[in-house]
């Protein structure tokens, strides 16, 4: 496989604390609760027995009470304030931890405002990745580090991009948009033109269909967040609603389609159904309230609220309306579903439910035992997320997460859970239902149905294991 | 649902009242059906759009050697870099419990749809670049090299929507689409 930026490069430095605050020599002890352990060669009495969880009052049931096996806490702690739980500190010195100093930056002024915002240059680890094998200059994709992000916007500059003949610099005062085929007015728009209309905003998300196909391979990879699930990005998206635009040149009776084609070298080219793009899909000039970047289809892209990624056509130029699909390359050759036989699904629109963990993750390692909360993302190209469970025991309990709102269709829904992490082993795993009833596989369920042939569309549940020195990592469980 | 701390905007705004759609202003510019042409690239599976003009396989062969073969490799079996793939070869690899080899031979459902990634995207460096003739050398070529066409089959508007690929009837329409 190969190394660095996808290798699962846990912190040596958390390695080190981890390692000297906890012996690895762990025996579990089952005549005492879920919670508890026994250690040997134990350096720290607030790990011993019951002292790693909470003194729990006997009311029940308190935001602190096990609502899952190996540590996950109910999720009324998020609803009810501060924790109950007395070991946020485990492991901590009470004493004085250092004294407090007037820092250099505090005695003089700073630097004036740049003209573009820019994130701390100690954020400066927090940058998309990019696949082997090298490609030329954009083509091929770039990752969003989901790991390192919080909530459920995607900042523009970390939003993935799946580009097949690099960045086209587009001149917007050049730039035309054609609308013709099956319509009864052909029509040219400038993007002039198109930033008069009335203009909506949506959030959502879009996700690459081949994102997470690294777990389809026989064996787990060590991969970390961003080098399997970091084709998933979401915007503000603002623009002009594609059914406006339709109504304008005027739809004939045998349309049913709309073919989609993009101004960059490869003229990328979609075949869209007629009903999706008089429903939701929006002709978007805005990302997250500034011009929409170039990586992402500057000066206006296509968005499919829910649909596969590269439906969602970038540098949009040419909307054609037919009777029947293009059968072009990337919807016969690619993004098409090979099964167990012989077979491939063809024109597999929606994303189905999927949520992954982003932190604990490959690269986020735990430092010591104690209270951690499991965050992560929900999404459904079918509608809303209605609920996420968490597992610490490799899906043989489960306990729902909170989950942060908005919820919106076809938008990620940011999922927290409360952990009382022991320091023995454990496996992460995050299932979503959504609004249609439909409740995200587990990788058995997802294999029986279409095999692991199929690249795209891979939503199964996945796992990250943790080790007894906290470290994270991808395994099939 | 229950929600973590709601954040007090009202989704609902987000989206305007279709009332204003209603009068929605008209800025999109007639265009003749002739000033369209020079755009309307799309080839579909019945032929529709293929322009006049003709090649063979044979002729197709020199084409793919100076404009193809640096990224696609000899013959189109060995590609020359990684992110180009294979385009000949892989027959029967879409049996079950086989490691699945997608090439135009083996997986492509309409010879047209070559045509047209051709036309919009090849080569790489100068997309779009290819005469009418070319193009159909070159997909003539490609398909050859398959087995699907021979040597000296003229492929044109007429003949290429009549090459019967061998993984026609392998797709299936997926299940779940919303309707």
């Amino acid at each position: 496989m190969p190394t660095s930026p996808f290798e699962a490069n846990g912190s040596a430095e958390c390695r080190r604390r981890a390692s000297h605050s906890i012996k690895p020599t762990v025996l579990w002890c089952r005549s005492l609760t879920e919670h508890s352990l026994v250690r040997t060669g134990r350096r720290n009495a607030k790990l011993d027995r019951n002292e790693g969880v909470p003194l729990m009052r006997k009311t029940h049931p308190e935001p602190g009470d096990p609502a899952a096996g190996n540590g996950i806490l109910s999720r009324r702690i998020f609803f009810e304030g501060a924790l109950v739980v007395g070991a946020t500190g485990a492991g901590l010195s009470r004493g004085s931890a250092e004294q407090l100093t007037v820092q250099p930056w505090m005695k003089v002024p700073g630097p004036g405002f740049p003209g573009y915002g820019q994130p701390s240059p100690f954020e400066s680890k927090v940058v998309k990745i990019f696949p082997p094998p090298p490609n030329p200059a954009g083509v091929g994709a770039s990752r969003t580090p989901l790991h390192m992000l919080e909530g459920m916007i995607t900042p523009s500059g970390l939003h993935f991009e799946r580009s097949h003949s690099g960045i086209p610099e587009i001149d917007p005062d050049q730039h035309r948009l054609l609308i013709h085929g099956l319509v009864k007015r052909p029509l040219v728009f400038t993007v002039e033109a198109l930033s008069r209309y009335p203009m909506q905003s949506r959030i959502a998300f879009i996700e690459c269909g081949g994102n997470s196909q690294a777990l389809n391979a026989p064996q787990a990879q060590p991969l970390n967040v961003a080098a399997i699930h970091g084709l998933l990005g979401c915007a503000e998206w603002t623009g002009v609603r594609l059914s406006t635009l339709l109504d304008e040149a005027g739809i004939e009776p045998e349309a049913r389609w709309v073919i989609a084609e993009g101004a960059d070298a490869a003229a990328m080219s979609r075949s869209i159904p007629l009903t999706k793009a008089m429903d939701d899909a929006l002709l978007c000039l805005y990302q997250n309230g500034e011009r929409v970047r170039p990586s992402n289809g500057y000066p206006v892209r296509l968005l499919l609220p829910g649909f596969e990624g590269n439906m969602n056509v970038k540098w949009l130029r040419r909307l054609k309306l037919t009777a029947g699909p293009a059968m072009t390359k990337d919807e016969t050759s690619k993004y098409t579903i090979l099964l167990k036989d012989e077979k491939a699904w063809q024109f597999v629109f929606p994303i189905e439910v999927k949520s992954i963990i982003t932190r604990p993750s490959p690269g986020l390692a735990l430092r010591e035992p104690g209270f951690y909360e499991i965050s992560g993302l929900a999404w459904s190209g079918n509608g809303s997320i209605r609920q996420v469970d968490v597992s610490a025991d490799g899906g043989r309990s489960w306990a729902p997460a909170a989950l942060q709102g908005p919820i919106l269709p076809k938008a990620p829904v940011r999922f927290r859970a409360a952990w009382q992490w022991n320091g023995g082993p454990a496996v992460l795993q995050s299932r979503a239902t959504d609004d249609t009833g439909m409740v995200q596989p587990t990788r058995a369920q997802f294999a029986d149905e279409r095999g692991l042939r199929g690249v795209y569309h891979y939503n199964a549940i996945a796992s990250w294991r943790i080790d007894e020195m906290g470290e994270a990592s991808n395994v099939y469980a | 649902m229950s929600t973590l701390k709601p954040i007090s905007v009202c989704v609902s705004m987000l989206t305007i009242a279709p009332a204003a759609l209603a009068q929605a202003p008209q800025f999109g510019q007639p265009i003749e059906p002739a000033d369209i042409a020079a755009w309307d690239i799309s080839i579909a599976p019945d032929g529709a759009g293929l322009p006049p003009g003709r090649g063979t396989a044979i002729e197709g062969e020199a084409i793919y050697a100076a404009k193809c073969q640096a990224c696609h490799g000899e013959k189109g079996t060995n590609p020359g870099v990684a992110f180009a793939g294979a385009l000949v070869g892989g027959m029967g690899t879409l049996a079950p419990d086989k490691t699945p080899i997608k090439t135009v031979g083996s997986f492509w459902p309409y010879a047209t749809t070559l045509f047209d990634y051709i036309s919009r995207a090849m080569p790489f460096q100068e997309s779009k670049s290819l005469t009418a003739d070319e193009l159909y050398a070159v997909s003539a070529y490609i398909l050859n090299l398959n087995g699907i066409v021979g040597s000296n089959d003229v492929i044109d508007a007429q003949s290429l929507p009549k090459v019967r690929m061998p993984n026609r009837d392998g797709f299936i329409p997926f299940p779940r689409n919303p309707k």
